[in-house]
């Protein structure tokens, strides 16, 4: 009999053989990083309303899913899409992290504080800040963060070191 | 060169404050997820005195209960691959249900008035679950009589098949199914479990 072509193996009563997980866990295991990828492309104040957006999305597709999917490599994309869309949408550059106030209240989350990085983030050239972002944010190999940007694994790499060396002596500068 | 490590650890802080993002966002997910119809199975732990039994809901109705035994984890694995992978936890979904079991482990509750969806069970056992629906609080059946009221009086053993798949123990009662000896017979959740409630519903009557 010839092979199917396409079709995913599947059990003796025609379930898949291996299968996605609930939902739950992928929120549980992989939220917390991206908020961080959310809060280095847009900013800390809009960060919460594009990564609501991503996991939006990301349940509604889940269940398309190929089951041994990088998940946290296809959350990242999704993230990095719902982004651009909503710095696009308010019609201004990405350095969102500009409207953080001086002064963050008491109320304010620790994770919030460190303007001073993530306005050097996001002051980045558009390419390092995604290497930056999903290889020591995200923790995706390069090959996958070229993917995502747009660049060849070792143009990745590349991207990646030139970011962080960027990030350092931009810090660097405003913290004497 | 080696990268500054004071900006790596700053680029990847995780403080509590993440954390408790987290959890404001999972909130708003639940929301959003129930108002674009994409919460498929909502779930949620109910500590009673058999134990702590997992919840499921559709926007249908009841679709799982399952006792400690069964492993919470596996039963959402199995919601996941045979209902939708779109499961969250969902507490205040199951509000009604959790009231109602409380009510009913309590004493104060002799029948259920949920939405059940008993998309779980197919033909025979379904049949099963639909019959026992209405076997009344504190009265039990034998294995033979719920066979033979359904018009398959030689299907004894697949009655007792249909009880032990129940997805929805306590709610449909199975536990009020009984060998015809006098004998408990089996349980879903343990034997031990059976008897506390057909105790709790013996004592509980007028």
């Amino acid at each position: 009999m010839a092979p199917r072509g396409g079709a995913s193996p599947t059990g003796v009563r025609g379930t898949p053989i291996v299968s996605l997980p609930p939902f739950e866990a992928v929120v549980v295991e992989h939220g917390p990083v991206v908020l961080r990828v959310c809060r280095a492309v847009v900013g800390p104040h809009d960060a919460d309303d594009v990564w609501s957006e991503t996991f939006l999305a990301a349940l509604g597709a889940y269940p398309r899913l190929a089951p041994d999917s990088n998940v946290r490599g296809w959350l990242a994309t999704i993230a990095h899409r719902k982004g651009i869309d909503w710095i696009r949408s308010r019609n201004r550059a990405p350095l969102a992290v500009a409207r953080v106030p001086d002064h963050p209240g008491p109320t304010a989350e620790p994770a919030l504080r460190d303007d001073a990085l993530w306005r050097a983030v996001a002051a980045l050239p558009t390419k390092q800040r995604g290497a930056v972002l999903y290889h020591y944010v995200a923790d995706l190999p390069y090959a996958e963060v070229g993917q995502l940007i747009g660049s060849s694994e070792a143009a990745a790499r590349r991207a990646a070191s030139d970011g962080l060396r960027t990030l350092r002596s931009t810090v660097n500068r405003e913290r004497p | 060169m080696t990268p500054e490590p004071d900006v790596l650890r700053r680029l990847r802080h995780d403080g509590d404050g993440s954390i408790s993002a987290i959890g404001r966002l999972h909130e708003r997910l639940i929301e959003a997820a129930s108002s674009h119809d994409l919460l498929d199975v909502a779930y949620r732990v109910l500590d009673t005195p058999v134990g702590p039994l997992l919840l499921a809901a559709t926007p249908a109705g009841l679709v799982r209960i399952a006792f400690t035994d069964q492993g919470h984890d596996a039963v959402l694995d199995d919601l996941a691959r045979r209902v939708s992978p779109r499961v969250l936890h969902a507490p205040s979904r199951l509000d009604p249900a959790a009231r109602q079991l409380h009510e009913y482990f309590s004493g104060r509750r002799r029948r259920f008035d949920l939405p059940l969806d008993l998309q779980l069970a197919h033909g025979f056992r379904r049949l099963v679950l639909d019959w026992l629906t209405d076997l009344d609080y504190g009265s039990t059946a034998s294995y033979a009589a719920v066979a033979a009221a359904i018009g398959k009086p030689k299907a004894v053993r697949a009655v007792g098949t249909a009880c032990a798949t129940n997805p929805v123990p306590v709610v449909v009662p199975c536990h009020r199914v009984v060998r015809s000896d006098g004998g408990a017979g089996g349980y879903v959740g343990g034997l031990e479990t059976k008897h506390v409630l057909l105790a709790l519903e013996a004592g509980a009557r007028p």
